[in-house]
């Protein structure tokens, strides 16, 4: 579904990503890991337009999206979350949410309908005429999911929405998200700290390092390979 | 359509603006003529008031020049007529096309090359300076000389011609200033008003949700200089003289924002409850000083700033919004 083909990306001389390739088949859930610095957002950034890639191609359904802006990215059908979350403090919950369903609805009306509906799976309902602004950093984390879930997306890239939860928040979205993937056959690409998401997740992990790639496959081979070992999970990590 | 527009919108509110709109329509009937012109003047600020708050209450884009547009809509309007005779109501459309155009090349400018914040105001205010120093030298229009519509007292309304008595005028800006009330609470529910108040809190978080963020930003801007322009074509025929040094200053452009900022910036009664301070406050001021017999030079100023001060520390986000909770407005 989504391929990403040799992408680089320097800032001012510091490469941030180099050459770096993956696939994400369609229905799949792909993690993306790796330590602080290794580039993972910076991949994010270049598959949703944010920065155009210095070098390499980015396609998604056969369909060359490296040229786009990221609202040509979100409409072709990738929704993402911010890392740095990003909410629409003075609205409230509700309209947060129905910024994001108006692109595929017709209607306000249409999208508020639709917006309740997901507000309602991401467990937010109670929350949605309160100011986004008063939510707590973990319902925060909700909203930008429930944000970009309401553009209808295809493949939603999550970064590290996980970070800051409890481990009982965590399962929670875990469950939602699975329960997406596997009754409307969302393909998920995320970039996660938390192992336990992503070991609970993910059916493929690619690792970056230094902004190249050092390993992927199945997070069974991925945290038994050892430059991962050495670099990001340490040598006694168990999991 | 109507229903539409009034559906979740609280009775209480609806009681109150239609009294509201009650007391401005017959309130000509028993002001004098100082009062009349008070009214026209309050009329006038809510209504550029609200113009201006599309693009900043709204879309979150900070022009301090908008007297470019009051300006150039007075001119091509005024022009028109004295050159050619042409009734104001088709002069309006140069003017509406006009400002359309220069909010539309500085919105181009602009957000074609993430020029914002800050350095988007003051490019704001370059126009408007452009615009005063190259109409200081514009022979078609008198130049620094100004532009003189001509007058005669006239017996009957003219409303065709926009001659007539200041009644006429007040009516005139009480249409205007409600159609702008009604049309900013339509854009508010509309997609359009989702967009700009999400690109106004995080153009970035817009975007990733499919935002065009440079079409919306450019309707908000288009659409601000073009109701902008009306207000400056009922300028022109009210005060029948128009000087650059005057209509395109800095000071018009700070004067008309004030008003949504004091009652209350991206709210929609906002604009209205300034403009009815400020002017309230600016009039009422003069004559309780002249009533008390202070005739200190200046002393008025120093009132008028000392009472915006007040409000700017104690209601940051203007009166507005803790009266609406007051009246027990807010849902």
């Amino acid at each position: 579904m989504l391929e990403v083909r040799n992408i680089s990306k320097s800032f001012r001389g510091l490469r941030a990503v180099q050459d770096v390739s993956f696939a994400v088949p369609e229905g799949a859930i792909v993690g993306l890991i790796g330590p602080n610095g290794a580039g993972k957002t910076t991949c994010f950034n270049m598959i949703a337009g944010t920065f155009a890639a210095d070098a390499g191609s980015i396609v998604f359904q056969g369909r060359p999206i490296h040229r786009l802006r990221p609202d040509q990215v979100c409409a072709a059908g990738i929704g993402r979350t911010f890392q740095i979350v990003k909410p629409f403090a003075g609205l409230s919950v509700l309209d947060n949410v129905i910024v994001g369903a108006l692109l595929r609805e017709g209607s306000v009306a249409a999208a508020r309908v639709y917006s309740l509906s997901i507000l309602q799976k991401l467990n937010l309902d109670a929350k949605a005429h309160l100011p986004a602004s008063s939510l707590t950093l973990p319902d925060r984390k909700r909203l930008e999911v429930a944000r970009a879930l309401a553009t209808r997306p295809k493949l939603l890239l999550l970064d590290e929405v996980m970070a800051g939860l409890r481990p009982t928040e965590c399962d929670q979205i875990v469950a939602v998200f699975r329960e997406l993937n596997r009754a409307e056959g969302l393909t998920v690409l995320l970039i996660e700290h938390v192992m336990r998401a992503v070991m609970a997740l993910a059916g493929r992990i690619v690792v970056l390092h230094h902004g190249e790639v050092i390993a992927h496959g199945t997070p069974e081979e991925v945290v038994r390979d050892k430059a991962v070992l050495e670099c990001y999970l340490g040598e006694e990590t168990e999991v | 359509m109507i229903a539409r527009l009034l559906e979740g919108v609280p009775r209480r509110g609806l009681a109150m603006l239609a009294a509201l709109l009650v007391l401005l329509l017959v309130f000509p009937l028993f002001a004098s003529g100082y009062l009349l012109a008070i009214g026209f003047l309050i009329l006038y600020f809510a209504f550029v008031g609200q113009a201006w708050n599309i693009m900043m209450g709204f879309a979150g884009q900070l022009s301090l020049g908008h007297s470019l547009y009051v300006g150039l809509g007075a001119y091509a309007a005024a022009a028109l007529y004295v050159h050619f005779g042409l009734s104001p109501w088709i002069g309006l459309l140069a003017s509406i096309g006009t400002c359309a155009l220069a909010g539309a090349v500085i919105g181009f400018l602009a957000f074609r090359f993430g020029v914002a914040g800050v350095y988007f105001a003051i490019l704001t205010i370059a126009f408007a300076e452009f615009a005063r120093i190259g109409f200081d030298h514009f022979a078609w229009v008198r130049g620094s000389s100004g532009l003189f519509l001509p007058v005669a007292n006239y017996t009957e309304n003219d409303l065709w011609n926009l001659r007539g008595s200041p009644r006429m005028f007040y009516y005139l800006m009480l249409a205007l200033a409600s159609g702008a009330f009604v049309l900013c609470h339509a854009l508010l529910r509309s997609r359009m008003g989702y967009y700009w108040l999400a690109i106004r809190e995080s153009p970035e978080a817009a975007q990733a949700l499919g935002v065009n963020i440079f079409r919306y930003k450019m309707v908000a801007v288009v659409l601000s200089a073009a109701m902008t322009s009306l207000a400056g074509v009922v300028f022109a025929f009210y005060y029948n003289n128009l000087f650059p040094e005057q209509i395109f200053h800095i000071s018009r452009s700070i004067e008309l924002i004030l008003g949504p900022i004091i009652g209350g910036i991206g709210t929609l009664v906002g604009p209205l409850v300034g403009a009815l301070l400020l002017t309230g406050l600016a009039e009422g001021m003069g004559e309780l000083l002249l009533a008390l017999g202070v005739d200190v030079p200046g002393v008025k100023q120093v009132f008028y700033g000392i009472c915006l001060l007040l409000v700017v520390m104690f209601l940051p986000h203007g009166v507005w919004p803790p009266l609406a909770r007051k009246l027990g407005l807010e849902r």
